[in-house]
């Protein structure tokens, strides 16, 4: 078990080692969903709670009834399983008691069980042998990182809807290269905390 | 018309699959491919993408649980409820994708600690999932197997290219082998790095849809 404190692991998610620009994780929403700042905020917020919501469960079943009963086999399709079922009861009851925010939430919420950001956290838990606090600390902060990825590419595909972008380039490629400037630019804190 | 069809799937044997075997394959690995042309799937192919070896192995998961789960899919069409259709597939997919898993891990343990997570994120792969459910669940076994093959097989081709690029740029050696002689050549580290795989991919997107020409834009 590391001994990095949860503060540290938090920062470093956020920044140095962000789940989207460093581990390419959730790239397909990213790409699809980053035209507009508002969608944008929206669907940050979902997967930030959703994040730190399943690393904990996910870690709780994994410490406390895979490793007791020997199934680390079963550990894919029980994570899987998890989100899925965590995303529709948090949908279910946001709908209840906040249609408001269901309905500002409401469309992204089904895509986040395909977003594999969700997934990737709760394996790298197990992977880097996380301790419950770490876990929380990084799925928060795995979260946010995200968020901001996908808040800051939204800002610059808004500015980007007026400059003259080459036929081939337009779309996807241009994203994609925009994410490589993104991420060199995230590589600047890269001295600055480190986590494995 | 129907005869020309039968000797257009010669390879297959009877024409199990109804002569539309050889259209689903060029589909699956050309008009559309999953990675250059439909953009799915991305995460797998930018992160394993380092090392050509990686990408390799990458690629075969891919063909793997891509045909495995068509099959089994279009094998229980008939007796999935439709409502739970969703869970069944993931239940599918995450099944063949342990089994890769776990074959990694006994015959390949350093390839399968290099790839790291990346195996288990197969099963959120939008390629394998969304053959499932565009094809699979509507087209017969032998047919749903081509089309896993053909998917599978556009994606691997598309990693391998990348992989090789980003190998060769970015450490001068190919699978251990220099290629770039270090006198006249600096390795671009960069490439081996994470923006090097977002600048891998966004070029060789756009050189599909140079080559496919302006009339993609305005079919979508």
């Amino acid at each position: 078990m590391n001994e990095t404190s949860a503060i540290v692991i938090l920062l470093a998610a956020i920044l140095t080692n962000n789940i989207l620009l460093t581990n390419f994780l959730g790239i397909c929403s990213f790409i699809a969903c980053s035209g507009q700042i508002g969608t944008a905020v929206g669907l940050g917020t979902a997967v930030t709670f959703v994040l730190t919501m399943t690393t904990m469960i996910n870690f709780a079943i994994y410490h406390l009834v895979l490793i007791p009963l020997g199934l680390d086999h079963l550990t894919f399709i029980i994570f899987i399983a998890v989100i899925a079922a965590f995303v529709q009861f948090v949908e279910m009851f946001v709908e209840k008691f906040s249609p408001k925010l269901y309905f500002a939430l409401g469309i992204f919420l089904p895509l986040i069980t395909v977003n594999c950001a969700i997934l990737g956290a709760s394996l790298f838990m197990i992977i880097r042998d996380y301790s419950f606090l770490q876990s929380v600390g990084f799925g928060f902060g795995a979260g946010i990182g995200w968020a901001l990825a996908i808040i800051l590419m939204a800002g610059l595909r808004q500015k980007m809807r007026y400059s003259n972008i080459p036929q081939p380039f337009q779309g996807v490629p241009i994203a994609m290269i925009v994410t490589c400037v993104l991420a060199m630019a995230f590589m600047g804190f890269a001295g600055m905390v480190s986590i494995q | 018309m129907a005869q020309n069809r039968q000797s257009a799937c010669l390879p297959c044997g009877k024409g199990l699959c109804g002569g539309k075997g050889l259209l689903t394959l060029k589909d699956g690995a050309w008009t559309n491919n999953p990675l250059a042309i439909q953009v799915l799937g991305i995460c797998s192919a930018l992160a394993v993408t380092n090392r050509l070896e990686n990408s390799l192995v990458m690629g075969a998961a891919l063909i793997f649980v891509c045909v495995g789960s068509n099959l089994f899919v279009s094998l229980l069409r008939k007796y999935t409820p439709h409502r739970i259709r969703m869970i069944a597939e993931v239940a599918i997919i995450a099944t063949f994708v342990i089994l890769f898993d776990q074959f990694l891990k006994a015959f390949y343990w350093d390839m399968s600690k290099q790839l790291g997570p990346y195996v288990g994120l197969i099963i959120t792969n939008c390629i394998v999932m969304g053959r499932a459910e565009a094809f699979a669940l509507q087209n017969p076994p032998v047919l749903s197997i081509v089309d896993g093959l053909a998917n599978g097989f556009g994606y691997a081709v598309i990693l391998a290219i990348i992989g090789f690029f980003r190998e060769l740029l970015g450490t001068g050696k190919v699978m251990g082998y220099t290629m770039l002689d270090g006198q006249w050549y600096t390795p671009n580290q960069l490439m081996i790095l994470a923006p090097g795989a977002f600048f891998a991919l966004g070029v060789i997107i756009a050189i599909f849809n140079w080559l496919k020409g302006p009339e993609v834009e305005e079919n979508k």
